[in-house]
């Protein structure tokens, strides 16, 4: 086994020390060199977006994203997102809309969906479907979900 | 934040979240994945390379000296034990043979899944290859190989009729098909067939075993019933039931494929050998090649009908490749060949199949259970009639369609049908004119589809501050179960929501469950749950009458979870009631119900039924879709412009989490018709990766698909209701097969209604 290196990386605000394999995903360095557990493995290659995550604001798969590239960069997951009232939105309209089934694309999704809000904060459903459509759900059909987003932002920016 | 109301009186029917939401949109819920325990391993797999062969040996030397690698598990590990829903066919792993290219072959336990994959690829396995069978055409063939060489000897629960590569055939018969034909001034008949469709859970399969000092294991995996795959690994392992103890996380979605084992056996195994904790979570890949998929399927079938549109007879004859092991496959052929005349009055009707095994993994049970590859013919060929006898579509299905009171075909009784409100709501939706002026191509289909099947049970309790636990077995794989069954309990009780706490199921403490399949927890599990919440109701009343010295015809129960006397103001919380209950006189209050659903599927009087699956099956949904969809003349790609889906779905417990079902049926059903396929390079899966199996996306759904809640009361169900999982998926491949001929003037017999396909139909090429 190649020997671990060490990176310090900004995580939900903080900074945290990690040893992981130089060539560690940064999936696999959150999920198991720090149990940070809402970005989930659903493909492994980049196209399902359940590994989504927020670096410097922007929805990034964390499958396809070194560790070794994470060094200085705001790293954010749903872990690290409660004290932000954008995203508190977003998901008690997720919850009212039924845009949660199964749940295990709703982290992925909901990321994605705050940084379109950061970008656009008044996006039309086309506009949603774009921002959102690298992240998949199998269970809800999606239209819950775009209904979910644009309330929210109706709701954010009136 | 919170997700109810204040308790406002019913809570049946109300759209409320469902209970598991604030951990999902938190990042907090944890599944098979996100599990951890002391000491654990990770397990990873050796897939088979070869199609058929025989294994005869193992080097496991370098593996066992990698780095991390704690211990292996072959088929030398394992008896001879077998599992089975059907037929017991098929090892905890590849044993004495290799079946198809992807099968288990062997497993490595070790510190961290990238040593245990690693080691995996030093096991050197000595095959002697054997010629394949790749198609169900070749396994018929006189000379084919022989896959199971001991299929006589298996266990079967049904009779199978099984032999040489013949995994099961059954037959379905009712008046008399050969002279009703003479009957007929119309006849429409073709061939079609269905591709292969994968499940797509967002999800990949995987379990975590581990061993105590007894030799107890403790079992969580993605599943959807725990008792199946307690049921499952111990017939593999020979493991004693009570050795077993089966749990679950939370499930990220299954639509049929975590309903039976994937590599909770094998894991099992892998933790008992290496006598440490061992989780093992499939890659993508490993999940397409290993799991299963939806049975492709080749379909004959003709219809025949009088010169006014009267339906007479219909034949249809499947053949199914089954893959390597039987799994659920004689179910979905036997259930495929009971939907295959569809919700219509047809007097001669005859059915028959052949399930045929192959060197491919098996298929099983996906959302719909063989009931679309049916009907993508079944609804061709009423439309086709209708046209040649010069009805509309929707006259056609009115004038043919079964009504309240009809028998289905071989004998099920239909005791509340609402398809002629589904077909109405459809209609007149549908008759408004499109936005852009340009004229609709529209395709409708109708389907029904059963809920019901097996045993179930619900166990409620009054805990001592008068809050309710609700402990049913029954696995929540993202539908909503948890949230419809303690809806149903709350309601029964008249206790708001969150004093419901939903147990998770355990197979030490849960009342047996089949599972979260058949559209059937809302309607089985939900009649257990109602029954058992009656039962605390009626005990809190017996003590509620000693109490307060009344005859308990004089007490009412009241919202809130208070009792009192009618007339009077002054009541009993059940706090109060369940304080007595466990601290004074008459024990702590417990109701239980559990049940198997028992109405006969087959009448002898009016039908031959030969192989039979499914001896007592359920009660009938019903749906009627249209869509509306533009086809590119250059590329021949078809995209749905507006959709129109309604369900009769007897009461919509949760409003919500049945649109939900529709939206993701219509979706789940669109891939299908439209670009989902598995595709085999000779006996080699050639795109088992979400790069190269495409599902829609966000991009690829229209906004306009407009659900219709259809409540025709189903009188069994808990509240009316009946299933709601899989109606909305069925007819989508009808009814764009429908608008597709619609709009290009071909009829379409093979799926996926591709471009090309779609273009060629178009140049008169041939579909």
């Amino acid at each position: 086994m190649a020997k671990k290196a060490l990176f310090t990386l900004t995580l939900n605000g903080e900074d945290t020390e990690v040893a992981t394999a130089p060539d560690a995903t940064l999936l696999e360095t959150l999920r198991d060199g720090l149990g940070v557990l809402s970005p989930k493995r659903g493909c492994n290659q980049g196209v399902c977006g359940a590994c989504t995550v927020l670096i410097d604001g922007l929805p990034v798969r964390a499958c396809l994203t070194l560790t070794a590239r994470c060094e200085g960069h705001d790293l954010r997951t749903m872990e690290g997102m409660n004290s932000d009232p954008v995203m508190a939105t977003l998901q008690r309209h997720m919850v009212e809309s039924g845009g949660v089934q199964c749940g295990f694309c709703t982290s992925g999704m909901l990321l994605s969906a705050r940084n379109l809000l950061a970008e656009t904060p008044r996006p039309s459903r086309e506009t949603v479907k774009s921002a959102l459509s690298g992240n998949l759900c199998r269970c809800t059909g999606y239209r819950t979900i775009v209904d979910a987003v644009c309330n929210a932002a109706e709701e954010l920016t009136p | 934040m919170s997700l109810d109301a204040p308790f406002a009186g019913s809570t049946v029917g109300k759209p409320v979240a469902k209970v598991d939401s604030l951990e999902k949109v938190r990042g907090q819920a944890q599944y098979i994945a996100d599990l951890y325990r002391p000491g654990m391993l990770h397990g990873a797999i050796l897939a088979s390379p070869h199609p058929h062969a025989r294994i005869l040996g193992y080097d496991l030397t370098a593996a066992l000296a990698a780095p991390g690698v704690v211990a292996i598990v072959t088929g030398d590990d394992v008896g001879d034990g077998r599992m089975g829903a059907f037929i017991k066919d098929e090892h905890a792993i590849a044993r004495g043979k290799v079946m198809y290219v992807g099968e288990p072959v062997a497993a490595v336990a070790a510190r961290t899944e990238a040593e245990a994959r690693a080691a995996c690829r030093l096991i050197e396995v000595r095959y002697e290859e054997l010629p394949a069978v790749l198609s169900p055409e070749d396994g018929l063939a006189e000379d084919a190989p022989i896959l199971h060489e001991h299929l006589a000897d298996y266990i079967k629960v049904f009779d199978a009729g099984s032999q040489g590569n013949l995994c099961s055939r059954t037959r379905l018969e009712e008046g008399n098909v050969d002279t009703a034909w003479d009957q007929c001034d119309v006849i429409v008949e073709g061939e079609y067939t269905t591709q292969a469709q994968a499940h797509v859970s967002m999800e990949p399969c995987g379990a975590l075993a581990e061993v105590d000092a007894n030799g107890r294991v403790t079992l969580w995996s993605a599943n959807q019933s725990v008792f199946r795959v307690q049921a499952n690994v111990c017939e593999s392992l020979g493991l004693p039931m009570s050795q077993l103890r089966s749990l679950t996380p939370r499930v990220g979605a299954g639509f049929g494929n975590k309903m039976e084992p994937h590599i909770q056996p094998i894991c099992v195994a892998l933790a008992i050998k290496a006598q440490r904790p061992v989780k093992m979570i499939l890659s993508r890949e490993e999940d397409f090649e290993m799991v299963r998929a939806r049975h492709p399927f080749k379909v004959w079938m003709k219809t025949g009908a009088r010169a006014d549109g009267t339906l007479v007879a219909r034949e249809c004859r499947v053949l199914l490749d089954c893959g390597a092991f039987a799994d659920d496959s004689p179910g979905v052929m036997g259930y495929a060949l009971l939907m295959s005349g569809g919700p219509y009055r047809i007097p001669h009707m005859r059915a028959s199949g052949q399930l045929v095994y192959t060197n491919k993994l098996r298929f099983g049970a996906f959302r719909g259970f063989g009931n679309p590859q049916v009907l993508f013919a079944g609804e061709q060929q009423i439309d086709q009639i209708a046209e040649k006898v010069g009805l509309d579509a929707f006259a056609m299905r009115r004038k043919n369609m079964l009504r309240e009171g009809d028998t289905w075909f071989v004998g099920p009784k239909i005791a509340s049908n609402g398809l002629a409100r589904c077909l109405d709501v459809v209609e007149q939706a549908a008759s408004t004119p499109r936005a852009d002026g340009r004229p609709r191509n529209f395709g409708l289909a109708v389907s029904a589809h059963i809920s019901g099947l097996l045993g179930t049970g619900a166990i409620v309790r009054m805990l001592e501050d008068g809050t309710i636990s609700l402990n049913t077995g029954a696995t929540d794989i993202g539908q909503g179960s948890d949230t419809v069954l303690a809806q149903i309990c709350a309601e029964e009780l008249k206790v708001p929501l969150d004093r419901v706490a939903v147990a998770s199921p355990d197979t030490d403490g849960s009342p047996y469950n089949w599972g979260t399949t058949a559209s059937r927890v809302t309607y089985t599990t939900g009649r257990a749950v109602k029954a058992a919440a009656r039962a605390v109701v009626d005990k809190a009343m017996d003590h509620a009458a000693e109490m307060l010295e009344c005859p308990i015809e004089d007490l009412e129960l009241r919202e809130g979870g208070r009792i009192g006397r009618k007339g009077a103001n002054t009541d009993l919380t059940f706090a109060q009631i369940s304080g007595r209950a466990h601290w004074a006189a008459g024990g702590p209050i417990v109701g239980a119900n559990t049940l198997v659903f028992d109405e006969p599927t087959h009448d002898p009087k009016r039908a031959i039924a030969l192989g039979l699956p499914f001896p007592r099956i359920g009660v009938f949904s019903f749906a009627a879709m249209g869509v509306d969809v533009d086809v590119d003349p250059v590329s021949g790609q078809v995209s749905v412009h507006e959709a129109w889906s309604a369900a009769d779905v007897g009461r919509a417990i949760n409003p919500r989490l049945v649109e939900v079902q529709l939206h993701g049926g219509f979706v789940q059903g669109l891939g299908y018709a439209l670009v989902e396929e598995m595709v085999w390079d000779g006996a080699r899966l050639a795109n088992p990766s979400l790069m190269d199996y495409k599902v829609p996306t966000m991009r690829d759904v229209p906004d306009a698909i407009h659900t219709y809640i259809i409540e025709d009361p189903e009188p069994s169900g808990p509240f009316g209701a009946k299933g709601a999982g899989e109606i909305g998926l069925n007819p989508v491949v009808g009814a764009v097969a429908n608008a597709v001929a619609q709009a290009t003037g071909a009829r379409h017999h093979h799926l996926p209604l591709s471009g090309e396909r779609v273009l060629n139909g178009m140049t008169g090429a041939g579909g």
